[in-house]
């Protein structure tokens, strides 16, 4: 009887993996109690981390995992189909899920009124239910579907926000977010125009016959501008900076490791797997336009990020900035930038995840985000502020880190494209990075606290626990790089190679 | 009969703009969710448009009928209704809850308290 069951649930894996959040969304809004809602939620999400390993797993041992939905058969049903791509995404964003999860009864208190609790938990799985969808699917229209479940939801929990700034900082992205949404929708429209199916795999194969009309590059255009939108590259990112600085911490620890991250993964899979090389890099030199923004979301990012007086604002425009390391990595379209793009996905997730964390521990402990909050925090919460550093040091891209890993990978590539200039121009602003994260610990160091300052604890162990798992892992893969720069790069040769 | 070529893509194009110019150009927040909704709507008859077949009747089997428009187009549009819908009620939702807090749903005004909030 439970081998039968336990044989049943392998088979659905895929299905799960969306199919479990939606229904639990429903269960949280049912039991009405914050605490059953967190239970249901965490349970949701480590078990979404158990079928993500167990996908990947299956993906590096067997190879491509094809589930089609409903038993009916593909193209003609809709697919589910896990490579090694969307399995290592799948895995970033479950366990960043798992991850916030454990932090939020306490990260939330602040932030959140108690009784809305079990509403969060339910935007919560409803996001997540998005993202993973975003992720597993084989079928683009239901990118687009799963891309609003996700924004809708993440709309709603960036409202949730202290202040009345939450409110037009979500509206904000709301508009832009639906634009974003309707562009990439236009595109997947002009897409089934021409080659009559929707299938990624068979769109792929029907395009390469169609050949690249202007349908085609048109379709191309508005799905990078769509995609563009929603991963808050510069300078279409103005929605970004206000809804990571107004959303409660926590929520910004959430999206900023994963909205952007799958946002991104559906630029790359639309791209590569798609369009294919020859399409969006040589007919059209996609490249062209993405290498200059890519470079100036890295100056701009970085440098509005040393003018912040909110440290949460800092993080958000060092986020823009870490985003355009990811897309300049995609635009060289060589097999070390790509995966220097790849892994940056799965490095930059945890060291913002864990940055953000750190933000929500000092939200609870002094009440403010403002750099003159964090004068002598080094002394007053010396483990918190310790995570600050090692994830600062990782942003920055020191060694022994796993920013160091991405940006190795980004040089490699950025040489191997003949193009050096941009190799010197990814170390240089590597150092403006040193310039935000400094001033940040300066002041924690050794800034006194002011004499009337009211006695500071140490975080709660639940707070440090989630915290000291994503900085410690920044600097695990930092070090041992088989799972995630190992990964990336099998998945890069995979995109490369054209075959989907 | 005259034939008016791809007039749709041109109904189409002036739609989504407007739908764009009144997102971008507005400052009453509720304007601009209907400039939402206008450039949704031309995304959805773009999708409509594409599924017809010129003489063709409902996809419904029926003896003497040959052709047939495409319903899958028309099938997915009717998600993304669902989809325009949901993001329409959330805006309005974002928007009465703007109003209870700034008194306002002008976006000039309340850029101008958050300025003064900001320099405070």
């Amino acid at each position: 009887m439970i081998a039968a069951i336990a044989a049943m649930i392998s088979d659905h894996l895929p299905a799960l993996q969306i199919a479990m959040p939606l229904l639990s969304a429903t269960l949280c809004v049912i039991v009405r109690n914050r605490w059953a809602a967190w239970a249901v939620a965490s349970f949701n999400a480590w078990g979404a981390v158990v079928n993500a390993s167990v996908l990947l797993h299956r993906v590096l041992t067997s190879g491509t995992i094809s589930y089609a939905e409903g038993g009916w058969p593909v193209p003609w049903g809709i697919e589910l189909r896990i490579d090694l791509l969307n399995a290592l995404v799948l895995l970033v964003v479950t366990v960043i899920c798992a991850i916030v999860l454990l932090a939020a009864p306490r990260g939330l208190a602040m932030e959140v009124p108690e009784e809305k609790h079990y509403l969060f938990y339910a935007a919560f799985l409803l996001c997540m239910t998005g993202l993973a969808g975003m992720t597993v699917t084989g079928d683009a229209f239901n990118v687009f579907v799963f891309l609003e479940i996700s924004s809708l939801s993440s709309y709603a929990l960036i409202s949730q926000g202290r202040t009345p700034r939450a409110l037009t900082s979500a509206i904000q992205y709301l508009i832009m977010g639906t634009i974003g949404g309707t562009f990439i929708l236009l595109g997947i429209g002009m897409l089934y125009m021409s080659t009559g199916t929707l299938n990624i795999v068979d769109l792929a194969h029907r395009l390469a016959v169609v050949g690249p009309n202007r349908t085609v590059l048109v379709a191309l255009a508005c799905i990078s501008v769509g995609a563009g939108i929603k991963l808050a590259l510069f300078p279409l990112h103005i929605w970004l900076p206000n809804a990571y600085t107004y959303a409660p911490a926590l929520v910004s620890a959430f999206l900023a490791a994963t909205a952007t991250k799958v946002a991104f993964y559906v630029l790359v899979r639309f791209v590569y797997t798609i369009f294919r090389v020859n399409v969006a890099f040589e007919v059209s030199r996609l490249d062209a336009v993405f290498v200059p923004v890519a470079i100036a979301a890295m100056f701009a990012g970085s440098l509005v990020a040393i003018y912040q007086d909110d440290i949460k604002r800092m993080l958000a425009y060092s986020s823009v900035a870490q985003i355009g390391y990811m897309v300049l990595g995609v635009s060289l379209h060589n097999e070390h930038g790509l995966t220097g793009g790849l892994v940056h996905v799965f490095n930059h997730a945890i060291m913002k995840c864990g940055l953000f964390l750190v933000l929500t521990a000092v939200l609870l402990r002094v009440g403010s985000t403002r750099l003159g909050a964090f004068a002598g925090l080094g002394r007053r919460m010396p483990l918190t502020f310790a995570a600050f550093v090692v994830g600062g040091l990782s942003l920055i891209g020191v060694p022994l880190t796993v920013g160091f890993v991405s940006k190795w990978y980004l040089v490699l590539g950025a040489l191997d494209a003949g193009l050096w200039p941009v190799a010197f121009l990814i170390l240089l602003s590597s150092l403006l990075a040193v310039v935000y994260i400094w001033r940040v610990v300066e002041v924690g160091y050794f800034t006194p606290p002011p004499a009337d300052a009211p006695a500071v604890s140490e975080a709660p162990f639940s707070l440090l626990l989630p915290m000291w798992l994503l900085i410690g892992a920044t600097v695990f893969f930092g070090v041992f790089t088989s799972l995630s720069a190992g990964v990336a790069s099998e998945a890069a040769r995979m995109l490369l190679g054209g075959g989907p | 009969m005259i034939d008016w070529g791809l007039y749709n893509y041109w109904v189409i194009i002036v739609l989504m703009m407007t739908g764009l110019y009144v997102v971008i150009s507005r400052g009453n927040l509720v304007k601009k969710v209907i400039g939402l909704n206008i450039f949704q709507v031309s995304v959805i008859m773009f999708y409509v448009s594409m599924g017809k077949v010129r003489g063709g009747s409902a996809p419904i089997l029926e003896e003497g009928i040959e052709i047939y428009s495409n319903p899958l187009p028309h099938v997915l549009m009717l998600t993304a209704i669902v989809v325009g819908v949901a993001t329409s009620a959330l805006a309005l939702a974002l928007v009465v809850r703007i109003k209870e807090a700034y008194g306002t749903i002008e976006e000039d005004e309340i850029r101008a308290m958050e300025r003064e909030e900001d320099a405070t």
